[in-house]
Parts: C-alpha cells; structure tokens; sequence
C-alpha cells in the first residue's frame, strides 16, 4: 500500500440511469422488463423505413426533476441529436441522444465519506435512448438480436473528475441510487440493467496538476464490482507507469469472475459517432412555468427528510439516516409514529431494529415486509397501552413476522394480555414469598441483589404477563 | 376517362356515368398497353385495387362519398404501403413489404382514394432523371428517348400519360417541380411542415416534403386539401389549420404583385425556356398582377449548401439499411463487418453510396464545423433572402428548370451537372417555403415549366394563381403523343 502515497487516482462516472416512464422515449411501445424478446418493440423501436420519433414528454419530466434535485440547470432549450454506429442491436444505425445541448448541466451532489462531506460536480446528464440486446447463446452460429429495450429512455449523468478513490465512487454511486429511486424517475434496478456505471480512471503522481491518460471501464452493474474495477484499474495503472510504461487511452471491460479489467477497444479504433442535431425532432423547450410546476410536484429529498427526522420527531442523526436511506422506508416509519401516536423514538427503534433485522435476515424489501406498518403500530400502541409488557411485545412481533396475523389477534390467541389487576400480582407475589422462606429472610437481613430473584419469579409465575411496574413497586411494599 | 379532371371524374362518378370499379379497371388497362413503353410503375395493384374501388362505390351508393372518393392515384414509391411492395427504387428494398400505412396514404385511402400502384423513382430519391432507380429508367411520354426528370419520375410519366389522374410525389430539392416541369404537369410541394412525413422514407430530413403531381392546379388542390394536416406522429408537422385550396381558386388576382429574381434569369438559363416563362408573366399581368425584379442574392450558394445539408442527412436516414431486420442481406458472410458491407455495397446503387460517402465525410470529426455547420449558417442567409423579398412581393415567380427534358444517358457521367438541374428549386427547400410549378409553354414541342415560390403557408394562394393563369392559358391541357 506504501506505493498509494505517491499516486493519486482520478475518477469519473458516467450513469446510465432507466426511466420509469409507462412507455418508450420516442415510441408508445411499454417499457417492462422481461417480456418475450421483441414483443416490446414496435414499429420506430424497429427503425422501420419511414418512422418518426415523438418525444414522451414523461421522460422530459424526469429528467428536469433530476436536474433540480442536484440544484443544476435546466436548458432552457435543449437539443436530441444523432450518435452514429453500426451494431446489430442499434435499429437505426444511430441513437438518439443529446450532445451539445443537454437538458442538464453544472449540478452537484454532496457525498458522505469517511464522516466527511465531499462535494462531487455532475457535468450534465442527457437524455438518450437505449439500444437492444445482442444475445449470443443458445443461436448455434448466429446471434439473437432483441429489440424490447431499444427506445427505452435514459439519463446519463457526467460526474466531474472529482472522485480520487473506489470508496468515494461506491459513496457518490450509491448517493446517486438513492437520489433517483427517491424521485421515483428509476427503479435502480442494477442487476436489470437499469442503472449502470461507466468510470473513467486515471492516475498520477501527487502533488501533479495535470491528469494522467485514463481508461474507461464500461458497463459495471453492481457497487462491488464498480469498486472492484476501479481498484483493479487503479492498481493496474499505478504499476504500469512505475515500471515505466504508459497508460493507453482505450476503453475496457471488467469481468467480475477474475475482478480484472481487460481491454475492449483502444482510441486508435474509437468511433467517430458523426453527431448532429436530429432533424427529426424540434429543439426542446421547457419554460419557466413547466420547471416551477415540477419543482413544486418534487418529493422531499433524502437530505431535507433526514434533517427533518431529526428536527420534528427528535431522533439521533443515525437513526434518521438510516430511516431515510429509502424513501419507502422513510414513509413506512412516519405511518407507524402516525398510527401508533407512540413515541417517536420507540418508533424507531422498533423499526430499525426488529424489523430491519427481520428484512436483512430475510433479504426482503420494506415493500415485501411481512409487518406492514399498520401491524407494527397495532404492536406498539398495545404497548403504550400496557396491554402488553416490551418482552411480551418480541413474542408478538415473531408471530407476526411467522404470519399469524395482526398483534390484537396474536395478543388474543395466545393469552398474553398484561396482568395489571393488582389483587392478583399480590396473590402471586405472596405465593413466591411462602415458597421461598430462605430467599426472604437472606433479602430482608440485607441481601438486596435478591430483588430481581423475585421479580423473576412473579413473572414466571405470570407467565411474563405482569406489569413489570407494578411487580417492581408491589415487590418492593411486600418485602419490606 | 384518362383525361378528365377530378371534379369531372367525381360528377361522372356520381351520375353513375362510370362506377369507381371501371374507372380503376380503365387506367388499369392502359397502363397495360403503355407502361411498357415508359416503366413509370414499379407495383401495379390489381385486386386491391379493384376492392378498394368496389369500397368507393358502395359509399357513393349510400351517398357518403368524399368528394376523393372513387378516384385513382399511384403513390410514389417512397411511401410506405401496408401489404404492398415499398421499394424506393432501390434493391436494398426490393422484397420489403411495408406493415403499415404512411399518414398521407392513410388519409388519401380515408378519403376513398383508389390505388392503383406505386410509382417507379430515382433509388431514394436521390436524382433528377428517374436513372437512378434499380426499377430501370423511366421515359418521359413526350419523347422516350428523354428523362422525365426527377426523382418524382414514375409520378409524373403516370399522370402525364393518362395511366393515373393524379399521383403523389415528395420534393427534397425539386422531385415533384422539375419533373413536373418536364412534362407538363403541375405539381406543388407544400411548406416543411403542412403534410406529415411519418410513414414516408427518409432522405434528407430536414428538407422532405410531400406533395401532388397533376393536371391541374385545381386537381392539387383537392389532393392537397386531403393530405395536409397536423400528424401527431411527426414532430415537425405543424398543428395548424388547413386552408380551404378549392374554395379559394377562383379568387380574382388583381394586384397580385410578383418578384422576378434577376438570379433566375442570369446565365444558364435556355432562352427558350426564357421565353416561355416570360410569355407567362405577360399573361399573368394582363390578368392584374404587377411584376417587379429582385434580388435573391444567397442563390448561388443553393446548390452547394444543398450537397452538404442532403448527403449529410441521407447517410444518417440510410444507416438503417444494414441488412440485419429487413432489406437486402448479403449471402455467405462471415463476419458482421462483411454482413454491413455487402450488404449495402449490393443493396445501394452508385448514386446513394456517392451520397452516403460525402454525408459520412462533412458530419466526421474535423469536418462537421466547416461543412455541415457551415451549410446550416448559409441556409439560413437564403432562408433571409425569402424573408426580406416578401416585404415587397407576394409570390415569386421564375423558371422551374434550366431547359427542357435531356437524354436519357446525357448527364449520367457527370454528377455536378445533374445537381445543377435543381438550381432553381433547391432554395425553397432550403427555406422550407411552399412552391409549385406548372406548364407555361413548349420549346420543340418539350414543355417547359414556371415556378411559383410563396410565402409560409401560403399555398392557398400559389394554388389560386395558378388556377387562374390555366383558366387563361391551356398548356395545361396539351397531352402527349400516342398517349390521348
């Protein structure tokens, strides 16, 4: 690792984020995943001779949200223009994209690293369409081409060099996950391809002010692997140029079997995409009126939410970050303080911790939660209620995670209602008394540590369903 | 039946004098005994053609007819057909039969239009003699042995020789005027913009239009009238009402006041052609208009602004033609390098793969500031130049082509002396305005064509005087040979 102090690497992504529009950039074909190959394409998905492409507003939409969630500017007008290059799973021989006018410029995002925030600068993101699929198996000697995904719409969002290690690209990466599923403008679907990760990487010396030559890495579908690839790249670098060699501007492929980087094309074969501005679409204009409008229809960022936790149910800042680390998380919280009326805090922990724990364990989704936050605030409020002691309430939240139904019905079923009726706590606190004569006269000559053997001992004898405020206070009037 | 107008045709149509199944059956016939002779049709629709007549006159029966219904029309081959053959006279299409319909031939077909075929055409469009296509050349009904000009070519041949009334065409630097010009016809490209392009195979984008070729200024009109409109399905369609072409024909044009750019007349143009045209600026103030000269000064550069601008856009447009989803596919390839190169090094003719050449080259790296950028800068000096002269002029008027129909074979060899035949109508495309040409004369018995340039939307009005200079004139009505 030594030889790190003497290099600095600089980093730049480029994302290919999916819109969540019903339908396709420039086509009324739908855009869902996983259909039968080619049932998704129509007629201009196809690059039929004589189709025309028609701009889906939606994606407009989404794209500007974007750009004023990362306090860019939106271009006044903005320009599609032609990206030309032959490949069978390009329809039209060209992909319409922006180039010199994109929708998006100059934004930033503030990243968390290390305690630290790093603020990293976003170019611009574009707006463009996606190509198909080449499928290269299962066709003997040919390829399949399917078209489904051709015309879906995307944003590539341009980061600045501003990252200097795989840490910080994985914080911005995942910063930028959660910004887009939060504007609901992407499902983040990473292994569906629906957000994905180019990163230019190049290095040099420290304390230089020229960037070294890069490489860019293509298409890397996950945070581990994008990590995975730029420490390889980055380690690659470092040790061609200390063995006095040079970097080649070329672009490269990570394969995640060997967690290499290999070469892919070198600059000598790069394309000449032949840009300009698409004849076939007018430029784009979004006034001033339409931006307001969106701007007042935008959601409440992850920022502003997790400092209003803070502020408004006064939870400590981690717990507000991990509440807002996804936006159906977030609500799901704020339903269950809303029903339950219970402590905010209590709220929390409940949800941070048991049911978290139950997802992580289970590897579900807080969309597919078995405790819905109706379910989660029943429990708590039959806490606050005392139908229910804490303890009890862990039996309860396991039966409702098993399926067995809301906390009234589980509460119901199986007896544990609280015993609150003192008469009876003293009927058996005076039983454990007259079955435990040694354990009283040790206590009242003095041995104090015995309490907690009664307390246990009523409970037990309650099967867990005494008040514990009450067993603790009538204990302590008993045993005098 | 093959020479009446359309108004005629609709009143014999609706006096049941004929029923819309004869008249197909009629032009049928004849094109039988004469497209021979000048292979002005690449797909002749027999049975669809008959059904759709049949269509027609059951509606006439019930009395729900459109004033279209009924009539004839070949569609340029550059429109896509359902169910039918759609080759743009190009191998690389030879076997590719559209799945839907373009806009305009949906609307015409809406309107009871009958189609009777697709019309032969330079191979993408790209050329100005109809020599272009891998249908063959066509012949023009007035001499054979000449062009009918381009590349609207099997159009006009068509109508001009009584195998159709009316036909449509599309004019990216002149296709529908100067092969109407050639012979005989009158034919009218609307504003970039008026008649939707979906469905109509790209060549140069930003400067296609569609339009009608016929005998008549009226007869475009009433064609026009049922193609133009708002198409939701083209983004530069423009959402806009359509005027009412038949309603404003007749309307006197006293005080019409005409330009006659100097340009036009300069150098280069046949003084024979000069002649005609000038006989019909006569005829035109004798009716009322006043005529004044003035300057388009950018014309010059039409021409060459026109060969980056075109080529640019074809070799985007034909990118798709790869041989991968549909069109000409090379056999016995190895690689996909060999599937694309084969496979449009045999499925474009010499013409397109010039064109294709040069677009690649302005729009590369390097090239595309002083090439391409450059044109659009210049375009839009000659779209000024349009701007500034309708300040002071309604319409301006000038001739459609240099002179008359050349030899087939003439100009083949010589690529920049076939681009200087559009150097008269290449500037309304530039500047996306409407303009039309119809007959004004003969030169050793060859017909010559005036131009009418408008202003934006204004085609009412080109149609209007038009109509009122053939009310006054009739070489409009002259016909060709062996073809009455």
């Amino acid at each position: 690792m030594s030889r790190h102090d003497n290099w600095e690497a600089v980093i730049g992504l480029e994302v290919h984020c999916q819109l969540l529009t019903k339908s396709k950039i420039f086509s009324g074909a739908p855009t869902a995943y996983g259909a039968e190959p080619n049932t998704q394409a129509c007629a201009i998905d196809l690059g039929l001779p004589g189709v025309l492409p028609v701009l889906n507003g939606e994606a407009l939409k989404m794209a500007v949200k974007f750009g004023l969630a990362i306090d860019a500017q939106i271009a006044e007008r903005c320009v599609f223009a032609r990206k030309h290059y032959f490949y069978p799973d390009l329809p039209k021989g060209y992909q319409i994209s922006q180039y010199e006018l994109p929708i998006v410029s100059k934004g930033h995002l503030d990243v968390d690293v290390d305690g630290q925030v790093k603020r990293v600068g976003i170019t611009r993101a574009h707006m463009e369409e996606d190509a198909g699929k080449s499928l290269h198996e299962g066709f003997g000697q040919q390829s399949g081409i399917d078209l489904n995904r051709a015309g879906t719409p995307l944003i590539e969002i341009v980061s600045e060099p501003d990252i200097r290690s795989a840490q910080e690209a994985v914080a911005y990466l995942k910063k930028l996950h959660q910004l887009v599923v939060y504007l609901g403008i992407c499902d983040g679907n990473m292994q569906e391809g629906s957000f994905r990760c180019d990163a230019n990487v190049s290095v040099r010396r420290k304390g230089a002010d020229k960037f070294g030559t890069r490489t860019e890495t293509k298409n890397i579908n996950s945070f581990r692997f994008v990590e995975r690839a730029i420490e390889f790249e980055i380690e690659r670098q470092i040790e061609v140029l200390e063995s006095g060699g040079k970097v080649i501007q070329e672009t490269r492929l990570f394969n995640p079997d060997t967690g290499e980087t290999r070469t892919m094309r070198s600059k000598e074969e790069a394309m000449d995409y032949r840009y300009f501005p698409d004849p076939d679409l007018l430029p784009v204009a979004v006034g001033k009126a339409e931006i307001e409008r969106i701007r007042g229809a935008m959601p409440e960022l992850p920022e502003a939410k997790k400092q209003r936790f803070v502020a408004q149910y006064g939870l400590p800042a981690y717990d507000a970050a991990v509440l807002t680390g996804e936006r159906a998380l977030a609500d799901f919280y704020e339903r269950v303080v809303q029903l339950s009326a219970a402590d905010p805090k209590t709220c929390a922990n409940w949800t941070t911790t048991d049911l978290l724990g139950v997802l992580n364990k289970t590897g579900k989704s807080i969309e597919r939660s078995p405790v819905t936050g109706e379910m989660l605030a029943g429990l708590i409020k039959r806490i606050v209620d005392k139908t229910i002691s804490g303890k009890i309430a862990k039996e309860v939240f396991e039966a409702m995670v098993a399926g067995e139904g809301d906390a009234d019905a589980i509460i119901k079923a199986k007896g544990l209602v609280q015993i609150t009726d003192e008469s009876a706590i003293v009927k058996a606190i005076e039983d454990v008394m007259a079955k435990n004569p040694g354990q009283l006269a040790d206590y009242r000559s003095g041995k104090d540590k015995l309490f907690g053997f009664f307390v246990g001992q009523v409970m037990k004898a309650t099967q867990g369903k005494a008040n514990p405020d009450a067993v603790n206070r009538l204990l302590k009037e008993k045993l005098k | 039946m093959h020479t009446l107008s359309i108004k005629a045709l609709a009143v014999g149509l609706r006096s049941k004098k004929f029923s819309a199944r004869e008249l197909a059956a009629h032009f049928l016939k004849r094109i039988e005994a004469h497209d021979g002779k000048l292979n002005s049709y690449v797909t002749v629709c027999a049975d669809s053609a008959l059904k759709e007549a049949d269509a027609a006159d059951a509606r006439l029966a019930r009395g729900e007819g459109e004033p279209l219904t009924g009539i004839p029309l070949a569609h340029k081959d550059i429109f896509c057909t359902q169910g039918v053959k759609t080759a743009c006279g190009s191998r690389m299409l030879d076997k590719f039969v559209a799945p839907y319909d373009a806009t305009i031939v949906a609307r015409l077909k809406r309107a009871g239009m009958v189609m009777r075929g697709k019309a032969n055409m330079d191979e993408f469009a790209m050329g100005s003699s109809n020599e272009t296509s891998w249908y063959g050349p066509v012949k023009n009904p007035w001499d054979p042995t000449r062009v009918p000009g381009g590349s609207s070519g099997g159009s006009v041949a068509a109508v001009a020789a009584g195998l159709a009334p009316v036909a449509t065409g599309t004019d990216t630097g002149g296709s529908i005027r100067q092969p109407a010009a050639l012979t005989n016809l009158t034919g009218i490209k609307p504003t970039y913009g008026r008649v939707s392009r979906y469905g109509m195979i790209a060549f140069a984008s930003s400067l296609d239009q569609a339009g009608v070729l016929g005998r008549s200024a009226e007869d475009c009109a009433s064609v026009l009238e049922a193609m133009a409109g708002f198409d939701p399905m083209d983004s530069t369609s423009v959402d806009r009402p359509v005027d009412n072409y038949a309603a404003a024909l007749d309307k006197p044009i006293e005080g019409l006041r005409i330009g006659l750019p100097k340009e036009y007349f300069a150098e280069g143009l046949a003084p024979g052609a000069r002649d005609c045209v000038m006989n019909a600026v006569k005829k035109l103030q004798e009716l009322g208009a006043t005529v004044q000269e003035i300057s388009l000064p950018n014309s010059p550069l039409s021409v060459p602004t026109y060969y980056v601008v075109a080529p640019a856009e074809a070799s985007s447009n034909l990118a798709r033609f790869d041989g991968v989803r549909y069109g000409h596919r090379a056999e016995g390839v190895k690689t996909l390098e060999e599937l694309y190169k084969r496979s449009r090094g045999e499925g474009f003719g010499a013409e397109v793969q010039r064109r294709i050449m040069i677009g690649t080259y302005v729009l590369s790296h390097g090239y595309y500031d002083a090439y391409y950028l450059k044109a659009q800068k210049v375009r839009r000096l000659i779209y000024d130049d349009f701007k500034r002269a309708f300040q002071s002029v309604d319409l301006v008027l000038g001739p459609t082509a240099t002179d008359v129909a050349f030899k087939l074979g003439a100009k083949t060899d010589d690529p920049v002396a076939m681009y200087l035949n559009d150097i008269y109508t290449i500037a309304a495309n530039l500047a996306g305005i409407p303009a039309m040409s119809l007959p004004c004369g003969f030169v050793d018995g060859l017909p010559v064509g005036m131009q009418l340039m408008g202003n934006y939307f204004d085609e009412s009005r080109l149609l209007n005087v038009a109509h009122r200079y053939q009310q006054a004139t009739d070489w409009h009505t002259k016909l060709p040979k062996g073809f009455e």
